[in-house]
């Protein structure tokens, strides 16, 4: 990468944001602009998407950094509050509930619409499957760029929300109405964000399904496609029909805000003791039915492409093909289809009646199936292997217990009997943020630190990524098994006093402390990741275009891969993806792009 | 390196990039007004009472907003027809014909719009109402789009016709796609919110 300094200066010479200066670097540097910011290259595109979901993690971690510390010393001043979210959202240091509300909603918010989902499809996806594939680039490359700017216009008006007066969202990242039709105006912030999301990741997904329909490469075959393709096709799939749901949502809470309508507003409502003054007759079911049609594919958005990254690393790290590979397709197809039919597991509690939640429960039930293959697999994958333990396998590795873990602790949450005293306890997050932290996001840094050398040419530092991991295991259990504790015990989420309003609460109020402190340590050995991403762009140690010895065709591209184009030419495909430890070959792994004659034995 | 399959179908599936694009993008469409319409019946099922749809609505404006539709369909296909007949010329005079059509829809439904805000029938009247504005809102939204694009084809666009006229071709193509599905979703509305 040049070095962009030229275009850097002369931005802060010309003054703050002025047109004129911006037109004079688009006509000096135009050159950059197209190549860093306005470029159509699939692998810049990924590059924009990591680092601006990667950004957008932090973000939303820090918020809910924030929500450990209130949760453990509620109403306790801290002095260095008030400097950081302004006097307003903490007077004299202490959090208000209206700001803590705030958190909440754009903590889940931030994390799964602007940072996982992004880093996880926009990043990896955008990278990676033209390369996997064997494709010049993606099928439709200035849709793709259009993407990436509807995100990061998402991800400014969701931003700029906390500034409006009143704040950002603050009913719950679920947004149910009648509250969130009365919430103040960042509320339609976050419906206008949204909107802008759910146009980023539809033309995202049209563009991945067309790419892999149409653009592999000669002899990629369907079953030559690496898992990790197949996860994106099928998370495309998702992203293409579930979020519309949430778009027409948005739309009619949207016009429930602004023109007075009453979609989700019943009649004869009472707000404050006061009659709302609507037509009525509107059902706040239907947001909640809308909402989850979206939300619940949503999860497997979040945990399909984990999967894909981390059966890629197992299979390339235990020298091994994965186990069962045609099987684990299948099962995504099946978890796919039936991510559709699970929603309203979210709704035991709204009376929708018990004849809804049977039907819901069973599917429910049935969906776990395709699932535990995938995860069988995953672990089978790892018998008889000869396993390097590098860091991105300890951080896949490691997505195995985790995910099982919060795998597990979801059974009793699609039972409608379990899930009455469950529902809306810190029980709840504790399970979704194993599925989600310690399982996707390590799915998502095992890789960052695996495809790393693909992209820069350098490895991540070693000791550095076992500090990173080790630190993030620990911290991140630390965090989240006492929320499955004090659920279990009846603490209600998203309370600004952390529980201490409820009397039956108080035998478990003591986790909240550790929990806070452990959120403290999860955030210092992040300093080890930042580092080291930022020190081995220019001081790693330099590899070939195959450090890994792996076999699919990302690794048979130059690095970096060439820009427009990937390859010097087009690969051929002479096999399937896994072809590790052949028997009779000389070497332990048999790349897909190297003809039969040359291979040897 | 050039994409391949942006004009050519690729063997083994048929298709051209665009035509999957625009299939895909349709289908999601269809969840987003399919979210609506299910809306629409879930609110209806559970309202205690529903103004008489058709006295309420102009079903005669309605009518002639069908039939307009229904023929810029008609003269949008033709305009495909032309273009691969080569004839250039016709195609130009059709896809006119379209954009017409499609900017006939409009006025007609902002007359029907200014005449019911005359009459003080706006979205919060009832859930009826909400829901007639949102769904004719959303599907005129889609008709000024299609009508950017037809444009478009039909103005600065044409010059693809010298360059790359199989292209060419699949746009006018994938833009008839588009605009046959705007057209069916208005025959959906039309007897959901005018006559049901």
């Amino acid at each position: 990468m040049a070095g962009p300094s030229p275009w850097a200066t002369h931005l802060s010479h010309a003054g703050p944001c002025s047109l004129a200066a911006l037109r004079t670097a688009w006509l000096r540097y135009p050159n950059l602009l197209r190549r860093y910011l306005f470029s159509t290259d699939h692998k810049v595109i990924g590059l924009q998407y990591a680092f601006t979901s990667l950004f957008f993690l932090l973000v939303g971690f820090s918020l809910a950094v924030l929500i450990r510390w209130q949760q453990a010393y509620a109403g306790q001043p801290l002095p260095l509050l008030t400097l950081l979210v302004g006097e307003v959202n903490a007077p004299g240091g202490i959090m208000l509930p209206e700001f803590y509300n705030q958190l909440g909603a754009m903590h889940g918010t931030i994390m799964v619409f602007l940072g996982v989902v992004p880093l996880a499809v926009g990043a990896f996806g955008n990278y990676l499957v033209p390369l996997q594939i064997g494709a010049p680039d993606m099928a439709f490359p200035r849709l793709n760029l259009a993407s990436y700017w509807f995100y990061a216009a998402g991800g400014v008006v969701m931003l700029a929300s906390f500034f409006v007066p009143g704040g950002a969202a603050m009913s719950g990242w679920t947004s149910y109405p009648p509250l969130a039709d009365f919430a103040p105006q960042g509320q339609t912030w976050w419906l206008a964000g949204m909107l802008l999301l759910v146009l980023s990741s539809l033309l995202g997904a049209v563009n991945f399904i067309t790419t892999i329909v149409q653009l592999r490469a000669p002899g990629m075959t369907w079953f030559r496609l690496p898992f990790f393709v197949w996860t994106q096709l099928i998370t495309s799939f998702l992203l293409l029909l579930a979020f519309p749901a949430l778009q027409a949502a948005a739309i009619l809470q949207g016009m429930d805000r602004l023109a007075g309508t009453s979609f989700f507003l019943p009649s004869g409502l009472m707000v404050g003791g006061q009659a709302v003054d609507v037509a009525g007759g509107g059902s706040a079911l239907l947001w909640q039915h809308l909402f989850w049609f979206l939300a619940h594919p949503e999860v497997y958005v979040l945990v399909l492409p984990a999967m894909g990254i981390v059966a890629e690393i197992i299979a390339n790290n235990s020298r091994k093909p994965v186990f069962g590979y045609r099987l684990m397709v299948y099962s995504i197809f099946v978890l796919g289809f039936l991510s559709f039919t699970v929603w309203a597991h979210h709704m035991y509690l709204t009376g929708m009646g018990t004849t809804i939640s049977a039907i819901f429960q069973a599917t429910t039930m049935i969906i776990s199936i395709p699932s535990v293959i995938v995860l069988s697999a995953l672990v089978l994958s790892l018998h008889g292997g000869s396993i390097r333990f590098n860091t991105p396998m300890l951080f896949a590795l490691a997505f195995l217990p985790m995910f099982g873990i919060g795998g597990l602790t979801g059974l009793p949450l699609g039972l409608a009997a379990t899930d009455i005293p469950l529902h809306d306890t810190n029980y709840v997050v504790g399970h979704f943020h194993y599925l989600v932290a310690p399982g996707t996001i390590f799915a998502l840094f095992a890789g960052i630190y695996h495809w790393f050398p693909k992209i820069t040419g350098r490895m991540m530092n070693e000791t550095l990524g076992r500090l990173h991991f080790a630190g993030s295991l620990v911290t991140m259990n630390l965090i989240f098994f006492p929320m499955l504790m004090q659920g279990m015990a009846g603490v209600n989420r998203r309370l600004w006093d952390g529980g201490a309003i409820y009397q039956h609460a108080e035998p478990v109020l003591y986790l909240n402390v550790p929990m806070a402190h452990a959120a403290f340590g999860l955030a210092l050995v992040q300093v080890f990741f930042i580092v080291n991403l930022f020190m081995s762009l220019k001081g790693g140690r330099r590899v070939t275009a195959n450090p890994w010895e792996a076999t699919t065709l990302e690794w048979a591209a130059p690095t970096p891969p060439r820009a427009h184009g990937n390859f010097d030419e087009l690969p051929r495909v002479y096999r399937g993806p896994y072809e590790y430890s052949v028997p009779g070959m000389d070497v332990d792994f048999l790349p897909q792009h190297v003809p039969d004659a040359k291979a040897g034995a | 390196m050039e994409i391949p399959y942006t004009s050519e179908p690729r063997p083994d599936t048929g298709l051209t990039n665009p035509k999957i694009g625009i299939w895909l993008f349709l289908a999601s469409e269809v969840m987003l007004f399919g979210s609506l319409f299910s809306a629409y019946a879930l609110l209806r099922m559970g309202a205690e009472t529903w103004p008489d749809q058709s006295a309420v609505l102009s079903v005669p404006l309605a009518t002639l907003n069908t039939v307009i539709l229904i023929v810029s369909s008609a003269t949008i296909v033709l305009a495909l027809a032309a273009v691969r007949a080569g004839r250039i010329d016709a195609y130009r005079r059709f896809m006119g014909l379209t954009i017409l059509g499609g900017a006939a829809f409009l006025v007609v439904k902002a007359f029907e719009y200014s005449d019911k805000f005359a009459q003080g029938l706006v979205p919060a009247t009832d859930n009826f109402l909400a829901l007639y504005f949102t769904l004719t809102g959303l599907h005129a939204l889609h008709v000024v789009g299609g009508l950017v694009v037809n444009l478009y084809l039909w103005g600065p666009g044409v010059r693809m016709w010298r360059t790359d006229p199989a292209r060419f071709t699949g746009r006018i193509e994938v833009a008839g796609l588009y605009w046959h599905f705007v057209d069916v979703v208005w025959i959906f509305l039309f007897p959901v919110l005018y006559l049901l």
